[in-house]
């Protein structure tokens, strides 16, 4: 039976992992490649790393955590944050993760989704979306760039479309209004966008108790769910939150 | 040894730290007549059916595979290796080496199911070595857009459903081939992979 992924995300700064709230106040968590091992015991299906290490001049440091990880490491991951050029997919991929997520060098360059994808293949290239509420947008959701700081004139909706039409092989959905706050996923903007798309879509951004996840799953229409806090800090373990998922018949790997 | 045909179809990095977690003994190789003279075969590959034929054409990989499918020695291909095994992939309509007999289809865009199939799903197998120590409905890492369509039931070594049943798993005599990831299955991979290094 086909199952829902959890997907657990590490945010890297300079090779050290850190959790944000609404994309500020970051505190240390941990080391990626020992947490990415523990997450990997523990059930998680997958894993996303997002680079927010600001400087170029860093980059080798992530790219030694994605080759350490992808030595220990048996299940798939993926890469983001400050991926802009097809030299950066690269050296992400011959480290050793089978994905990467561009968010704000796609919006500012769509070809690069297409360029990635006739390259390294559609099931490479993932396309990271930021979005908060905004009624003055067609779909009502608004795209950001930046790391949310940055409005853009572009519609929720409509950009997942184009990167699909692009190449794009699966969305990672960030509701900006959601994001740390562990109230649940941003249900509305998961559930219009997973079922317009014919790619699979993952729901980000907000997740707070095993609850929130079997909802996003179910009546958001998400393929998969990223969670980061809520395990991180110690609160749930994957573990619970499948034995839960699995009580609402969601089919999860065990 | 085993040898691992590398046709610029994908990172083999995966493949890589998989068998050097399991202390395997192989070598990553271009070369058709170093990958001929090695006791087994890894045929991994992601990517698209169309430029990878033309690379294993155009470098003479792809009649070494096929050579060494005929000498009997284990194969094992993986993912976009396992479907260029067979005859055809409706992949921009491409012919494929022809080692099993069946067809390469994509899924129907009016399944209602998301393509790629991308995720974990479970395989029912029938008893082979490759399978050895794995739990009937494990789940297994799936990423392709096309699936196995084999013309002989014989040849079908574990099925999967998504949307429709299709061969998850292929053997031929000493020739296997997965749809699935191994290297990214998590233990149940692993142990395949180690089966395959072990029992064949």
């Amino acid at each position: 039976m086909f199952q829902k992924r959890i997907v657990v995300c590490l945010d890297v700064k300079e090779g050290r992992c850190t959790k944000g709230i609404k994309f500020k106040d970051n505190i240390d968590v941990g080391d990626p490649v020992e947490m990415a091992a523990k997450y990997y015991r523990d059930g998680a299906d997958e894993l996303v790393f997002y680079d927010i290490t600001a400087s170029h001049e860093k980059r080798g440091i992530m790219i030694d955590v994605v080759r350490k990880v992808a030595e220990q490491i048996f299940i798939p991951f993926s890469v983001g944050g400050g991926i802009s050029t097809l030299d950066d997919i690269k050296d992400v991929i011959l480290a050793g993760a089978e994905k990467v997520s561009v968010n704000s060098s796609a919006v500012r360059n769509p070809s690069i989704i297409e360029e990635g994808a006739s390259l390294f293949g559609s099931q490479c290239i993932v396309l990271g979306m930021d979005a908060a509420a905004d009624p003055d947008m067609p779909s009502g959701y608004r795209v950001f760039i930046n790391g949310g700081r940055k409005a853009m004139d572009l519609d929720a909706l409509a950009w997942a479309k184009q990167a699909e039409s692009l190449g794009a092989g699966e969305i990672v959905l960030n509701s900006i209004d959601a994001d740390g706050m562990k109230t649940g996923y941003e249900i509305n903007l998961t559930k219009m966008i997973s079922r317009s798309v014919g790619i699979p879509v993952v729901a980000s951004g907000g997740a707070g108790s095993p609850e929130h996840l079997a909802a996003v799953l179910k009546e958001g229409s998400a393929d998969a769910a990223l969670i980061a806090s809520m395990v991180h800090f110690g609160d749930y373990t994957v573990e619970d939150i499948k034995k839960h998922l699995t009580t609402q018949k969601i089919p999860v790997r065990m | 040894m085993i040898g691992v045909v590398d046709y610029k179809a994908g990172n083999l990095k995966s493949v890589d730290s998989a068998l050097s977690h399991l202390h395997g003994d192989f070598f990553i190789s271009d070369d058709p007549e170093k990958l001929l003279k090695c006791d087994k075969m890894i045929f991994p590959g992601v990517g698209e059916a169309y430029s990878a034929m033309e690379v294993l054409r155009s470098t003479g990989l792809g009649e070494a595979v096929k050579e060494f499918a005929s000498s009997g020695k284990p194969l094992l291909g993986i993912c976009l290796g396992a479907q260029i095994v067979f005859d055809h992939s409706e992949e921009r309509d491409t012919p494929c080496l022809g080692i099993i007999p069946g067809k390469v289809k994509r899924f129907a865009p009016d399944m209602g199911l998301k393509v790629p199939h991308m995720g974990w799903n479970t395989i029912e197998y029938r008893e082979l070595p490759l399978f050895k120590d794995i739990p009937q409905n494990s789940s297994f890492y799936f990423v392709h857009s096309y699936y196995i369509a084999s013309e002989n039931d014989e040849n079908v070594a574990a099925i999967c459903e998504y949307g429709i049943p299709f061969t998850a798993a292929a053997v031929k005599d000493n020739i296997l081939a997965c749809q699935f990831h191994p290297e990214k299955s998590g233990e149940p991979g692993l142990q395949l992979l180690k089966n395959f290094i072990e029992l064949y």
